[in-house]
């Protein structure tokens, strides 16, 4: 279960989220939408312990991530994949070496038939062929990077799923291509998952709750359903941006 | 008021950097038991500072030799022993030029691409990828690169001391009426050698403050492509800055016997 109560981070002046309280149970998949900017990326980074907030408290497995010690941190991250915005691949390695350092069990990492057989098989679930993995970050497609780094969140078999914008900056077949995988994902694997994303499409066909971030604040959580029957001008607001009439595209 | 005001605040970010580096350096040390990691990794970087940097070293080493030898003709020819050329030649590049030239140098092709490289991993989130998986930037990132320039600079700098050495040799040969015995007994008449010993240390701290600041400025990028290009700068203008005081320092302490 990942818990945050009252969370406050701000950059300089820039207060970028304020008494954030958001929390996501155990096999759910929570949507944090929000318009650009809003500090949706901030808040998943605060989740993993990548930035530590100025105050309140980010709970994951019952652990205090900002209290957390360097072998603890690295003991929680190992049960958590993080798919970055852009894939954040390590050009100098092949997808291969890529996805090896997503396997976090130090035993299995060396072992390089049980890493082979893993690979193989994060690449297939993700949809890419077999031979992607000789290939170089530089000789991918967009699409193809996004699938890769997700590959490497996977292959550590981790609990818990956070996604930074998966589809933000690919066409509308590749967008709808991603969000059916990590639709499959989060059944086949069964984890819990956080996506960040403001596409409200893909949003409303993957999760099971929606959350709404603006001006550093949870305007609402919620399902799908009673994000559509919400009252709220900020909510109405958002879902109007993409789509006329949300119940169609839901 | 202002002036003050601006010298306070480049004291503050000054010291704030001093801090964060030191702070730098130990979590980096933290690395260090992970060897399975850092070990293949520093020997390919390793390679890539001494295959890449030998040629350049070796001749900008050889010009600075002649070009002494020369000078030390045209300014004592008749006034002094010829043999006085040997000691200045030999003097100047183990002591002097060939350190601190191969420093300048490799901060300027070394430090400029760890700053680049690591600063691109940064504003591309590749190290927070790192972090994510729970594995550690120092052993992956920083200690391979910072062992390697402690390892390779002062062997580079010992193969420039001998290539600016030959080539003053030759050169001082080809121009003035100097014998091999004349040069080889200037060479030795206040040879010390401790003097090859100062030339090694110096070329160490210098290694140090080319590869640790060219990775604290290339972690600490920020702001895209324009944050890289700030950093690379910084990393050579500071590191080599710093290689000119550590100079200084260094030979006071070194060479006050």
């Amino acid at each position: 279960m990942i818990e945050l109560h009252g969370l406050h981070k701000a950059f300089g002046k820039q207060v970028v989220l304020d008494r954030v309280d958001f929390e996501v149970r155990e096999g759910e998949t929570v949507a944090l939408m929000g318009p650009s900017g809003t500090g949706k990326s901030v808040l998943l980074k605060h989740i993993i312990g990548l930035i530590k907030p100025d105050s309140g408290t980010v709970i994951v497995d019952g652990k205090d991530v900002s209290k957390l010690k360097r072998n603890q941190l690295s003991e929680l991250r190992s049960h958590i994949g993080y798919v970055f915005q852009n894939g954040a691949l390590f050009d100098s390695m092949n997808v291969f070496e890529n996805v090896r350092l997503g396997i976090t069990d130090e035993a299995k990492y060396s072992d390089l038939d049980y890493c082979r057989q893993r690979i193989s098989e994060c690449i297939r679930l993700v949809n890419l062929p077999p031979d992607t993995i000789e290939k170089y970050p530089a000789e991918l497609s967009g699409g193809m990077r996004k699938r890769v780094g997700i590959a490497r969140a996977i292959a550590g078999a981790p609990k818990y799923l956070l996604y930074d914008e998966p589809t933000s900056g690919l066409d509308p077949v590749n967008a709808d291509i991603i969000d059916s995988l990590v639709q499959r994902l989060d059944h086949e694997l069964g984890v819990t998952s956080v996506m960040v994303t403001h596409d409200v499409r893909g949003a409303f066909r993957v999760a099971d709750r929606l959350a709404l971030l603006s001006d550093g604040m949870i305007v609402m959580q919620g399902t799908p359903k009673e994000f559509l029957a919400s009252t709220n001008p900020k909510v109405k607001e958002f879902l109007e941006r993409d789509f006329d009439n949300p119940t169609l595209a839901a | 008021m202002k002036v003050l005001a601006a010298l306070g605040r480049w004291v503050l970010e000054g010291l704030s950097h001093v801090g964060r580096l030191s702070y730098f350096v130990v979590d980096a040390a933290r690395g260090l038991v992970e060897v399975r990691i850092w070990w293949p990794r520093m020997m390919i970087e390793a390679w890539n500072i001494g295959a890449g940097s030998l040629f350049i070293v070796m001749l900008i080493s050889a010009f600075a030799g002649a070009v002494t030898a020369l000078q030390t003709g045209y300014q004592f020819t008749g006034s002094i022993p010829y043999y006085v050329v040997g000691t200045l030649v030999v003097s100047s590049i183990i002591l002097e030029l060939g350190p601190v030239l191969t420093a300048l140098i490799l901060a300027g092709r070394i430090g400029a691409r760890y700053a680049a490289e690591l600063g691109t991993m940064r504003v591309t989130e590749q190290i927070d990828a790192l972090e994510s998986l729970g594995r550690s930037p120092a052993s992956h990132l920083v200690i391979p690169r910072v062992l390697a320039g402690l390892i390779m600079i002062p062997a580079l700098t010992v193969l420039a001391n001998l290539s600016g050495v030959l080539s003053g040799w030759i050169s001082v040969k080809a121009v003035l009426p100097v014998t091999d015995a004349d040069f080889i007994y200037g060479a030795q008449y206040y040879w010390r050698p401790w003097d090859a010993y100062y030339s090694i240390i110096k070329a160490f701290f210098f290694a140090g403050s080319i590869t640790v600041i060219a990775c604290y400025m290339g972690f600490n990028t920020q702001q895209g492509a324009e944050g890289v290009g700030r950093s690379t700068t910084t990393a050579v203008v500071t590191s080599s800055v710093l290689i000119l005081v550590l100079d200084t320092v260094l030979t006071r302490l070194l060479l006050n016997q």
